[in-house]
């Protein structure tokens, strides 16, 4: 997940020169991270202290004179460098006051731009597209500047990347209706010249960012009408080298959604490997409005954050050491930002193997299979992908069609609309369309408290494309609307449920009343599972809890605490009435088995309320005196909490609410029993730690043979 | 390759002494261990903790102290006496009563001018170290009380004594005690807190270690106590500081080790404190003695292993010289074999047996157990007269010779057995100039090699009637160290023989004189062999570097160089162990037999040499694949792990084996207990 922070102003902008471009000629990173060098558009650098947000030097340039390139601070000669009249390169410390009296030279053809990298030279950019080290160039300032590029071939963009001691200087060009990109990398000297693919009717990319990952270098490009593509750049070439122009593969890696008019300006950095930050295009949900700085992330093509900023955004972002700075109306705002690596896979892990533990004892019947049932048991997507390669037949309808009747249709005509849509559509676009149907679903029935369609979402999951982070609304608008059902689905389904929506769910099973909950249709297996697990009870009791060799430990073992004859009579001992109604229990087995991580959950779990964590911990009791009597495992199904899974909550249960336990005086008898069961398993298990341990030694010394004082033997090499 | 009948004797009821005491010589990097039974022993650290030098102990000399004076090396012990050792020759030089009663402390002060020694009558006595000899000088001021431990100043002017509850610190120029410093008796304060061990360090500071199970730092000028770290329930027996004085081990009777360092607890601030850093947990018993060398810290005690523990901020890491190594058997042979005849010799300290092997019957595949017809015989117990321990014996390899030597004299004994009867009879009117470091017999047993001092070696001839010393043999130059190896060639021409310095001599037996010395290698000798047929001498070091030297051609042999041009597998190398006996097979001449503790080895020369990605340990391999493709897998190091401890390895001419085993469970369960620790599950 990432997320954009409250920002700050750091400085106001002069005058904007054209539409395009704030006042704001560049942003660089200045003598540490926390310092940035802001450039002017008119004649000024300005040094920031960005945490101070207060400047701490200002150098202007005399009347007549224009700053031509953003300056840089060099940090290998700890100075400042900035180009003015396109030929003078000057040379300041932070100590100099004028920068007019600082070093100055002037070279022979137009720089571009001045760039550098931490830690290593600054390097020079000529407009014809000459590269020179800004070191080399001030010991002879006239030197004879080379041209690289054609006549009409004019620089649109360029930087420097920096990675294992190898710089590589970026820029792209524009010559009539090509694009290319050139990469200068340096010992030994290299250029290569790449085309820019374009379709006709692109026209050319308007942002580009670069960054270096591992080998490669990642460059993103941002066209006009959304797409974001991205190139990679071997950061080393061999020493060889390709000759003339080569191809630059790139891969489509977002869809920006576009607004109705046609962009002219928009800009993208690039945060880490799958999160970009966009400025300069619409909100989704927002309307037209383009005054949005947006964190997309690109591996999952999914909205992660989103900032509106006020006056109008100039398409200029940069992006320093955690902090995006957005030019917008008349300020320059710094907005901090955090891009968290998505847990998805780590969760996605944990849920695998409760769900092989559940499939090894699986005895499912065929009359349980349900759609999701079957989805459950085979978690590809094998027997859907058969099936429908068979019958690729175009649908009626398009997505954007169906989401405008989803808009303003009657349930039961969007119902008939999405299950034909689904029947129909193929794979791939199928995955890409549920996401979207189901956002436009529920906000409509945020806005339209008339406007329920349980149908529809039931099918919508079983395509098994949604997941939490997708449509993050979902479920909570489930629980708003008590569809339990729903909701039961979803926690079957989704993979990535936060664990902060995970307590508020099972706080909302655990305050809605026993008697409304038993009307909700919910899936059947699970009732099944635990009318069984509540029936087996009984059915120990007739056979003398005898059922597979297991004797009670607590009457066995307990004999210190009380005679064993009184512990025999506590029916609370070891058999206990389920305290929940059967559909609760089912919905409450759910919530157990959902992915969860110990630390983020801890906090939520302390808003529960003492009836409901009481309530809670009886029920997880009764659970584990269940298991303690295997009487899960005789019955069958696909989907049951896992013993470790009941053990786990109960500890997280009393370690949210230990105080509480501790004090409620309704709690002490619940309390006192779970540590009689608890500890009346430890004897047992005690026990059999001393059993281990005879029986390993027993097998040691089966290993280590007695040969006596003396023997003769016959031995083989070979 | 072959079968092997194999004899698996576990019957040799062998017993190392308990470590008392240890002494580090810094210039020398020589490890000096002094044993319960009076036994001192010198170790090569840097090479690969090899035993060089093994002087046998004595009864009732109850050896307390060890220290190191310059080279030379001096112990004290409870029979009052101080003794010097001759080193060269591996002897007592001389012992000299102190007159204070039992001494429980000796140490050398570093300017190697004085010893100390603290008596049981309360004196702490010095003598002046001359020349030659050592010489009372005076008494400190006599304190009540036995004084238990010492420590010289490093300026040499003061010294520190534990005694009972109490630290004294001694002017060493009036002789005057400047500082009383009382221990603490703890919580049982009816028992006396005795300080077990004391080291001065040369900004002042005092460490003691006591009966308490507590080290404390003391401050000499001031007499007070600056820190005190609990470390044990029980007592603390041993220190010992690194030479710069930065770190220190205490040995405990628990059986661990704990180092603390003087380290600054803030990174880059100066204050230094004395920090308890590791704890080293290899042993079952009491720790007597801890040296703290270079790159590791040495221990030993009651369990009667030296072990060596690197201390991994020294060295790299994941090296040969990082692994603990635990020295548990002496590295020289305490077996020997009468081939022919199938009789074994033990050498025990004070007596030797003589064993007959048994018979087996039948056949068997390998792998089995054949059923013993005849079970072994002990046909001699041989008790040697005086209080001197033996140092080296030897049967004849027709059994009719046994020879033993002590310190001071050779016993000769011939053997007389014709069916159950076994008589002996004793040479006398040997001369007293053989007692020897080592005693070997020629192949047909017609003479008897006995080492002596300054390398030489006697030739003495037996016969019905007696002995006779028929000549000696002397290396021309070189070094004068003792002679720990010997070997004679099977035709009876040559005789080999190593010294302390590495120097390998080969004789002709006919000429009586030197024939050629072997080029020193620089690491010591612990095996060696003459080939019967190629007249190869095959020697094995420490460092686990095989050479085959042909004494005829004196060169080194065609395979030794190829050897040397391949190199060794590191496996073989990364052995801790040295190989402590060479044999040759005679049906197939290409084959050497070699061994170490913890396992045999078969070479077969016609075979190639391992490279570094052979899998060297390969039997297992082999002997899964079928026999047509074990020609291509094999190479020519064949070891068999199957037998553990081993003492002694030798080949017999009935082609059987005889494997002397001599496992570490026999050897600890004839221990004292030791402190009984509460253990989890237990």
């Amino acid at each position: 997940m990432a997320a954009l922070f409250e920002g700050y102003t750091l400085c106001g902008i002069g005058p904007t020169r054209n539409s395009s471009n704030s006042g704001i000629l560049g942003i660089e990173l200045g003598r540490d991270i926390d310092h940035v060098l802001v450039t002017d558009a008119s004649r000024s650098v300005t040094v920031y202290k960005v945490s101070d947000q207060k400047p701490t030097g200002s150098w202007t340039v005399k009347h007549g004179q224009i700053i031509t390139c953003p300056a840089v601070f060099n940090t290998q000669s700890q100075e400042y460098v900035v180009v003015t009249d396109d030929r003078v390169v000057r040379v300041w410390k932070e100590n100099d006051v004028h920068m007019e009296k600082a070093f100055k030279a002037t070279v022979s053809a137009d720089v571009l731009r001045v760039l550098s990298a931490a830690e290593s030279e600054a390097v020079v950019l000529f407009c014809c597209g000459a590269v020179r080290f800004l070191d080399s160039l001030l010991t002879s300032p006239q030197q004879p500047i080379e041209d690289v590029l054609a006549k009409e071939e004019i620089i649109r963009w360029s930087t420097v990347v920096k990675a294992e001691h190898q710089l590589v200087v970026l820029f792209s060009t524009e010559q009539r209706d090509h694009h290319w990109l050139y990469a200068q990398r340096f010992n030994p000297n290299t250029l290569v010249k790449h085309r820019i693919e374009t379709e006709p009717g692109l026209s050319a990319p308007i942002s580009f960012s670069a960054t270096c990952r591992g080998r490669n270098l990642h460059l993103l490009f941002l066209y006009s009408n959304g797409s974001l593509y991205e190139s990679v750049l071997p950061l080393r070439i061999s020493a060889t080298g390709a000759e003339g122009v080569q191809a630059l593969p790139r891969s489509l890696r977002l869809s920006l959604p576009l607004g109705e008019e046609e962009l002219i300006s928009g800009a993208a950095v690039v945060l880490d490997e799958a999160h970009v930050a966009v400025v300069g295009f619409p909100h989704p949900s927002a309307g037209t409005c383009k005054d949005y700085l947006c964190i997309w992330n690109t591996h999952f093509q999914t909205l992660q954050a989103s900032k509106e900023m006020s006056g109008r955004i100039c398409s200029q972002l940069w992006c320093y050491s955690g902090k995006l700075y957005v030019p917008h109306g008349k300020m320059l705002s710094v907005i901090p930002f955090e891009c968290q690596k998505s847990s998805l896979a780590a969760t996605m892990g944990k849920l695998k193997q409760s769900r092989s533990e559940s499939k090894s004892c699986s005895l499912l019947s065929s009359w349980t299979a349900q759609p999701y049932g079957e989805i459950t048991q085979t978690p590809g997507f094998k027997s859907r992908m058969s099936t429908r390669h068979t019958s690729v037949v175009k649908s009626a309808l398009t997505v954007d069609q169906i989401i405008e009747h989803i808009k303003t249709g009657a349930v039961e005509d969007v119902q008939a609309e999405v299950g034909e849509f689904i029947r129909l559509t193929t794979q791939t676009d199928l995955q890409l369309a549920t996401g979207r149907m189901a956002l436009e679903l529920v906000s409509r029935s945020q806005t339209d408290a008339n406007f329920y369609p349980h149908a529809v979402f039931l099918q919508l999951l079983e395509t098994q494309y949604l997941c939490y982070s997708v449509c993050p609304d979902l479920l909570s608008l489930a629980m708003m609307k008590k569809d339990f059902h729903l909701c039961q689905i979803a926690f079957q389904i989704f993979p990535d449920i936060p664990e902060d929506v995970t307590c508020a769910c099972l706080k909302t099973i655990l305050s809605t009343p026993d008697s409304e909950i038993e009307t909700v249709n919910l899936d059947t297996e699970s009732v099944i599972f635990m009318k069984m697990l509540t029936q087996t009870q009984s059915g120990l009791e007739e056979e003398g809890g005898q059922q597979n060799g297991f004797c009670p430990p607590a009457i066995e073992t307990d004999v210190s605490d009380a005679p064993s004859s009184m512990l025999q009579r506590d029916p609370l001992s070891l058999v206990m009435s389920c305290p929940v109604g059967l559909h609760k229990g089912a919905l409450l087995n759910e919530v157990l088995q959902t992915a969860y991580s110990n630390k983020p959950l801890l906090p939520h779990l302390k808003d529960l309320t003492v009836p409901q964590v009481i309530v809670f911990l009886q029920y997880l009791l009764f659970l584990y005196l269940k298991y303690s009597h295997d009487a899960h495992k005789q019955i069958p199904a696909l989907r049951t909490p896992s013993f470790s899974q009941i053990i786990d909550w109960i500890c997280l249960l009393l370690d949210a609410h230990f105080t509480i336990l501790a004090v409620a005086p309704e709690a002490k008898r619940l309390v006192s029993d779970l540590h009689k069961f608890v500890r009346s398993q430890v004897k047992l298990y005690a026990e059999l730690g001393k059993i281990e341990g005879s029986l390993q030694v027993l097998k040691k010394s089966k290993q280590s043979e007695d040969f006596g004082m003396y023997s003769i033997e016959v031995i083989e090499l070979f | 390759m072959g079968e092997f009948k194999v004899h698996r004797v576990r019957f040799f009821d062998y017993m190392p002494s308990a470590i008392r005491a240890l002494a580090f010589n810094q210039p020398n990097e020589t490890m000096a261990v002094a044993r319960m039974d009076g036994a001192v022993e010198i170790f090569l650290v840097s090479d690969k903790f090899f035993q060089g030098k093994i002087i046998p102990g004595r009864d009732q000399c109850g050896i307390e102290g060890l220290t190191w004076v310059g080279e030379r090396l001096f112990s004290a012990g409870l029979n009052g006496q101080i003794t010097e050792y001759d080193l060269k020759n591996q002897r007592v030089k001389y012992t000299i009563d102190a007159y204070g009663g039992p001494i429980w402390a000796i140490t050398g002060n570093q300017q190697g001018t004085h010893l100390a020694v603290g008596c049981e009558d309360g004196t702490v006595k010095l003598f002046a170290v001359n020349e030659d000899k050592i010489q009372f000088e005076r008494n400190l001021d006599r304190q009540k009380g036995r004084i238990v431990s010492l420590s010289w100043h490093p300026s040499g002017s003061k010294i520190a004594a534990g005694m009972i509850d109490m630290i004294q610190i001694f002017n060493v120029e009036t002789g005057q005690s400047i500082h009383r410093m009382l221990t603490d008796r703890g919580t049982s304060r009816s028992k006396e807190c005795m300080v077990w061990c004391v080291v001065y360090l040369s900004d002042g500071t005092i460490i003691s270690g006591d009966s308490g199970g507590m080290v404390k730092m003391w401050n000499d000028h001031t007499g007070t106590l600056i820190k005190s770290h609990n470390v044990s329930t029980c007592d603390v027996l041993a220190l010992s500081v690194s030479r710069n004085e930065d770190s220190i081990v205490a040995g405990t009777s628990e059986g661990f080790v704990v180092q603390f360092q003087f380290i600054s607890l803030v990174l880059e601030k100066n204050d230094k404190e004395w920090v308890r850093t590791r704890t080293f947990r290899n042993h079952t018993h009491d720790v007597r003695a801890v040296a703290e060398i270079t790159t590791a810290v040495v221990s030993g005690g009651m369990d009667t292993q030296l072990v060596v523990r690197p201390l991994l901020d020294k060295i790299e890491v994941n090296s040969s010289a990082s692994a603990l190594q635990k020295i548990i058997f002496p590295h020289r042979s305490l077996v020997s074999c009468a081939r022919k005849a199938g009789l074994m010799l033990f050498q025990y300290p004070g007596h030797l047996e003589l064993w007959r092997l048994g018979e087996s019957e039948g056949q068997g595949i390998p792998g089995s157990s054949l059923l013993v017809k005849t079970n072994p015989e002990k046909l001699l117990h041989l008790k040697v007269k005086g209080e001197d321990h033996i140092r080296c014996s030897a049967v004849s390899p027709c059994g009719e010779w046994i020879a033993y030597s002590t310190a001071s004299s050779l016993g000769l004994y011939r053997l007389h057995c014709d069916n159950n009867n076994i008589s002996i009879t004793k040479i006398s009117k040997i001369p007293k100039v053989l007692s020897s470091a080592k005693l070997c017999f020629s192949s047909d047993s017609s003479h008897l090699f006995s080492a002596s001092t300054q390398s030489s070696v006697h030739v003495v001839s037996l016969s019905q009637s007696g002995c006779k010393l028929v000549g000696t043999l002397k290396p021309k130059s070189g070094s004068h160290q003792a002679i720990h190896l010997l070997a004679a060639s099977e035709d009876g021409k040559w005789l080999a023989s190593a010294n302390s310095d590495h120097e390998v001599h080969v004789y002709n037996l006919q000429k009586k004189e030197l024939h050629c010395t072997v080029p020193i290698y620089s690491s010591a000798v612990s095996a060696m062999a003459i080939h019967p047929e190629t007249n190869c001498l095959f020697m094995m070091h420490a460092d686990q570097r095989m050479f085959e030297f042909s004494i005829e051609q004196k060169q080194y042999s065609d395979w030794s160089r190829s050897v040397q041009r391949n190199g060794l597998h590191y496996i073989w190398l990364e052995r801790d162990t040295p190989c402590l006996n060479v044999m040759f097979n005679p049906q197939n001449p290409s084959h050497v037999i070699l061994h170490d503790t913890y396992m045999f080895c078969i070479i077969d020369k016609s075979l190639p040499l391992p490279d570094v990605k052979t899998q060297f340990l390969n039997q297992l391999t082999l002997k899964s694949l079928p026999k047509e493709k074990r020609k291509s897998e094999s190479h020519a190091f064949k070891v068999c792990k199957t037998f553990r401890e081993m003492l002694h390895v030798e080949l017999m001419s009935d082609q059987s084996l005889v494997v002397v085993e001599r496992p570490l469970v026999d050897i600890s369960t004839q221990l004292p207990a030791p402190i009984k620790q509460k253990k989890f599950a237990t």
